[in-house]
């Protein structure tokens, strides 16, 4: 193992190159323009076997990747905000073909207004693509995670595409020591893509047929059902990696959780400065907790309720406004799981961060306090709270 | 040039499929299987040829085949390519494999033609073949980039002010050619010689190779189903549809044409044109056509004598 000084950008990159991916297909976009960057200098550098397709647009690079995809190749692109709303048609059908590519989303707000920083509006409107979503909060967990995401995505009991998400800039642009594995251990970790079906002469398939209301919906039944697959097959992945580098991963990520009262759920780099924060409170004895999905797709329902139920109040983190619905996407996700218990705590929801408003632990404190007042008065006042927005 | 005994009698398109009589798509497709030298993939758009011949769970496609969407043919086929060679380059022993792109005209003219123009600019080897019926059939007859002026189509339908479509049909062999690729053609499935020759070029050429190919639609065009293959034979007896090819800079005729008919010969067959004909004769918009078609014939003579 060697530490790496890399961003988050380089650290997605770089173990692309090592999962030995064949096809790249990617267009250039801010903040995620670092990783194309990147991987095209490992293929000038006669570095990597991968073919590199500099497409034309965002459309196109995962119009690409399907096509690669299609024929056994291990697959990987990156993109972000205006870009990923461009694929936005081709998500639903690099899922619904079944592909396993993995793709770096650098998370950053959409237009209008035009906006570069990071947010999570990109993919939060993409939740329903069919894709695996991991969410991450550093440069070391973009590097770890991707590797795992190829394993993830291309066991025989998922074949689904899986985006592994990072905020734009505070994680892209944010150099840090990352804890890199040696090639040989990556190889071992991650061994040649096994496609079950494949666009072959020897053996003529056809991919991409129509199917009307007879086979349609048995289709997405069978999608449903590799989404339910895809936290077991994550555990053991993880359990895998983790024999390989001493980190673990998981569903989620839980910080005094067992005995919180009050607690914060969110998702990306957030939860780094609320586990401080959470930490700090702890020391004068409040009893705060933190839980960081990493996995948002599927949603970790079953997890989440067990790690939350016994907590009084849980304010949760949405970094993209949903607008016109009840709540942020991860706080809808959230209260939707928790309705199967018959004791829930008291949710709100904290809108923050949109177009990379900045969040600091004072933030985070008075929202952890205002969750202790309702864990003790049981009355939650402001059911959506806008922070650090000027009104 | 090959001769009928020489075609092979494989047909990797199978019969069967749903495709209205008289389509032209059937035949291209079938004729298109006759000029392949070994394996072969197909990328198909989205549009008539997709929908009718691989509806789940049947397939007209005794090859590898995969359709992704309308506007991406170009750019999916991009991927198949470079994959092959990439797995080739970590010691996948598949030997080479030809790729096909197939759209109609709405998937290459107009929301296609950035996918197309990337993957002609990026050079990769494959062959794209756009089967232009010259409107969105598939959707119900509605204009597009390739229409011709004058005709009636569901969004360009010709009304008491506004006769047809008011604009001209694309160059998009010259779009094409202006990427400076080895190979473009135009075809017309009468003359199946030499569009098979065509499509063994264009497989042939190390990069990116472009065909246009006629397709009649008895529903669109609105003509008698049994005489699609006329409709196509009028459109290059008429000039309508000039037939020649551009290979590594070079343009060439490639069908002499004994007898010029003027292109009322082609117009007055087709209910597309019938507003031109009745109830009022209207001789302005069909002069305006003859002479669209004579400048066209005029500026693809002086390509060739270049």
């Amino acid at each position: 193992m060697t530490i790496l000084g890399m961003t988050g950008d380089e650290a997605v990159a770089h173990a692309a190159k090592q999962s030995k991916v064949d096809i790249v297909a990617a267009y250039p976009i801010t903040p995620q323009t670092i990783i194309v960057e990147r991987f095209s200098k490992y293929v000038a550098d006669g570095e990597v076997h991968t073919g590199y397709v500099c497409v034309e647009s965002e459309h196109s690079a995962l119009s690409a990747c399907v096509g690669a995809s299609l024929t056994g190749a291990r697959v990987f692109t990156a993109t972000s905000s205006q870009g990923l709303a461009l694929m936005h048609e081709m998500m639903y059908i690099a899922s619904g073909l079944r592909c396993p590519i993995v793709m770096g989303v650098a998370n950053r707000a959409l237009s209008a207004p035009i906006n570069i920083h990071g947010d999570h509006s990109d993919m939060m409107g993409s939740r329903d693509s069919g894709w695996i979503q991991i969410y991450v909060e550093n440069p070391q967990e973009a590097y770890d995670w991707t590797i795992q995401a190829f394993r993830i995505a291309e066991d025989k009991d998922v074949q689904l595409p899986v985006s592994v998400n990072l905020d734009g800039f505070i994680i892209t642009h944010s150099m840090e020591g990352v804890d890199v594995l040696d090639d040989l251990a990556v190889s071992q970790f991650l061994s040649i893509r096994e496609p079950i079906f494949k666009l072959d002469p020897k053996n003529p398939l056809t991919f991409g047929a129509l199917c009307f209301t007879d086979y349609y919906f048995e289709f997405k039944r069978q999608q449903t059902e590799a989404m339910r697959n895809v936290q077991t097959v994550l555990d053991k992945v993880c359990r895998e990696y983790k024999d390989v580098s001493g980190r673990g991963y998981g569903a989620f990520e839980a910080y005094g959780m067992e005995d919180a009262e009050a607690a914060v759920v969110c998702i990306g780099s957030t939860a780094g400065t609320a586990r401080d924060v959470a930490w700090k409170l702890r020391t004068r004895g409040k009893k705060v907790g933190v839980l960081k999905p990493w996995l948002y797709r599927p949603f970790p329902a079953e997890e989440v309720n067990a790690a939350l139920k016994h907590v009084k109040a849980v304010a949760v983190f949405d970094k993209a406004g949903s607008l016109g619905a009840p709540y942020g996407a991860l706080c809808t996700d959230v209260v939707s799981s928790l309705h199967t218990l018959e004791q829930r705590p008291k949710i709100f929801n904290v809108i923050y961060g949109l177009g990379g408003r900045d969040i600091q632990p004072s933030d985070i404190e008075l929202v952890l306090n205002k969750a202790l007042d309702i864990a003790e008065t049981g009355l939650v006042k402001e059911e959506t709270m806008f922070l650090g927005v000027r009104e | 040039m090959v001769t009928l005994k020489e075609l092979t009698t494989d047909e990797l398109f199978a019969s069967g499929h749903r495709l209205c009589a008289g389509c032209g798509e059937g035949t291209i497709n079938r004729m298109t299987m006759k000029a392949l030298r070994g394996p072969t993939v197909i990328v198909a758009a989205t549009g008539c040829s997709e929908v009718a011949t691989t509806i789940y769970p049947y397939t007209s496609w005794r090859l590898p085949w995969a359709h992704v969407a309308f506007e991406n043919a170009a750019a999916v086929a991009s991927g198949v390519v470079e994959a092959y060679k990439a797995m080739a380059r970590r010691g996948v022993e598949n030997g080479h494999v030809d790729v096909i792109a197939m759209a109609g005209d709405g998937g290459t003219y107009d929301i296609g033609i950035q996918a197309l123009s990337g993957a002609l600019e990026r050079g990769h080897d494959f062959l794209y073949i756009c089967i232009d019926n010259e409107a969105y059939m598939n959707t119900g007859i509605q204009r597009s980039g390739s229409t011709p002026h004058g005709a009636d189509t569901t969004t360009s339908p010709a009304g008491s002010v506004i006769p047809g479509k008011p604009e001209w049909k694309k160059d998009l062999i010259g779009i094409c050619a202006a990427h400076g690729i080895e190979y473009a053609a135009t075809a017309s499935p009468a003359y199946w010689n030499d569009y098979i020759t065509k499509v063994r070029k264009g497989l042939e050429v190390n990069g990116p190779a472009v065909i246009d190919v006629l397709s009649p639609c008895p529903l669109g065009w609105r003509h008698d189903s049994a005489r699609s293959i006329e409709m196509v034979r009028l459109a290059v007896e008429t000039r309508y549809f000039p037939i020649y090819e551009f290979e590594r800079g070079k343009y060439r005729l490639n069908l002499s044409i004994s007898k010029l008919k003027p292109v009322e010969e082609f117009l007055k067959v087709q209910g597309r044109f019938g507003h031109l004909f009745k109830p009022t004769y209207r001789k302005d918009v069909i002069d305006e056509i003859q002479q669209n078609v004579d400048a066209n014939w005029n500026r693809i003579l002086k390509l060739c004598a270049n």
